[in-house]
């Protein structure tokens, strides 16, 4: 068996030569995990909006479903999918199992509770602030939303990077409705598993490196991020 | 006059039980300015947001007597200016577009009230970055951008310096010289002698006493007003 320093020297010949097979699987993660993170994004960052600014019948039960869902483990996630888009499943004519937009469709829902109580819990605080001088200008909660919105843009830009951080890392959910096809439905979560098992760690390693990369530049731009939301409070003491 | 005079009948506002505003019942009309008193907790900021509509009335009612949609014709500027995370002209043009008054001149007509208030050199500073006289006097200018029959405001200079408190004044005075009903809440007696032209005295969430401020400093008719004064 190789060294591990092998392995590693190796792999990083690999991602220095763009080797094609890497640059695929690499390309496919991060169209799978930012399409993912798009939808929830859409659906995430009214809803969670919404929840934060507007009182209505049912809404603590909302909170409390996305609050449950945001811990769901990734594995049910997959096979509920997995369950709704198999042939014998509700959503079976689409034939969407084994593809990447069943892939992007796990990841997303997912994610979208994340994001949705996330943006709901910054939310809150900036709705608290701004409440009464919006609605002074004829705002109401609902049409508020997109000012707000804006105005959180960059502590929710945190958000949308962890919400990111989760879905590019997971690997349960998309093994189970991807069904790591080569060419198809492979990514790095799903071919660090396969080729460690199979004992071919150069390809592994490179992509391992390649997702702390990613990992550690989503780690950096969320702190950037989160400085700059902190820098905007402004003195208005 | 588009919205005054403003009758209060009856008015009254909860919060779990607790009531925070007793049976008002009062008429606010054009010209003066309206100055509220009252000890900490009186009452003073929530009769403000209930007259502006901020809170609804748990009982009676807040009636605007003109036929223009009340609205439209009010600002309110808060103790602790609340900007949005822009610039100070896009503050002001956020604030027409969002009343529907900007009629394709909203930078304009934001460069002119910020030229009011002396901020027109500041127009592109980060609002939030602006001193905190300066805000409230940006805040000031974001409430008089939409042309208000009424401007309501809530202890404007309580956190200012003596001189941002004296540049706030002027800008009160020259509203009012312009046209505009002001009702204010101050706990500075001084100023309220300065500015008031009548005064609006609320004690527990009551109103115990309405006169011209002259009257009310001179010879106040409640116990609990001369007390306050002392």
């Amino acid at each position: 068996m190789r060294s591990l320093w092998e392995a590693m020297a190796t792999a990083f010949d690999l991602i220095w030569s763009f080797d094609p097979a890497l640059i695929e699987i690499v390309g496919l993660s991060l169209y799978i995990s930012f399409t993912a993170l798009l939808l929830s994004a859409v659906i995430g960052l009214p809803l969670g909006a919404l929840l934060a600014t507007k009182t209505f019948p049912g809404r603590q039960l909302l909170i409390a479903l996305v609050n449950a869902l945001f811990g769901l483990p990734a594995v049910v996630v997959g096979l509920l999918v997995y369950l709704m888009l198999s042939r014998t499943g509700p959503l079976g004519a689409l034939g969407l199992l084994y593809t990447p937009s069943a892939m992007i469709i796990a990841q997303a829902i997912l994610i979208t509770p994340l994001v949705t109580a996330l943006a709901r819990q910054t939310l809150l605080s900036f709705w608290e602030e701004y409440d009464e001088q919006l609605r002074s200008l004829g705002l109401t909660p609902v049409t508020a939303i997109p000012t707000l919105l804006w105005e959180a843009r960059f502590a929710l830009s945190v958000v949308l990077l962890a919400a990111f951080g989760r879905a590019i890392a997971e690997v349960g959910t998309v093994m189970i409705v991807g069904g790591n096809i080569e060419h198809v439905t492979r990514v790095m979560t799903t071919s660090i598993a396969l080729e460690t098992s199979k004992g071919n760690l150069n390809l592994a390693v490179a992509l391992g490196i390649v997702l702390l990369l990613i990992s550690l530049s989503v780690n950096l731009l969320s702190q950037t991020a989160s400085s700059i939301s902190v820098r905007n409070q402004g003195s208005t003491a | 006059m588009k919205i005054l005079p403003l009758e209060l009948r009856k008015a009254s506002y909860s919060v779990r039980g607790t009531q925070i505003l007793k049976d008002l019942s009062i008429q606010l009309t054009a010209g003066s300015r309206t100055v509220v008193l009252g000890a900490n907790g009186a009452g003073k900021s929530s009769f403000l947001r209930l007259c502006h509509g901020l809170l609804q009335p748990t009982k009676g009612e807040v009636i605007w007597y003109g036929n223009a949609d009340a609205k439209l014709y009010q600002a309110f500027v808060f103790q602790r200016p609340i900007l949005l995370r822009r610039s100070a002209i896009k503050n002001v043009v956020f604030a027409l577009d969002a009343m529907g008054k900007s009629d394709g001149s909203s930078l304009e007509r934001g460069m002119e009230a910020l030229t009011t208030v002396g901020l027109a050199g500041k127009c592109h500073q980060q609002a939030r970055s602006l001193s905190i006289g300066e805000q409230q006097k940006l805040a000031i200018a974001r409430a008089t951008a939409l042309s208000p029959e009424v401007l309501f405001l809530d202890e404007p200079t309580s956190s200012l310096d003596p001189e941002a408190t004296t540049e706030v004044e002027h800008l009160i005075n020259r509203l009012h010289e312009a046209g505009t009903k002001i009702v204010m809440t101050t706990h500075n007696l001084r100023q309220a002698k300065r500015l008031a032209d009548d005064v609006v005295f609320i004690h527990k969430g009551a109103i115990l006493e309405t006169s011209l401020a002259k009257d009310f400093f001179e010879a106040p008719k409640s116990k609990e007003a001369a007390s306050f004064l002392c």
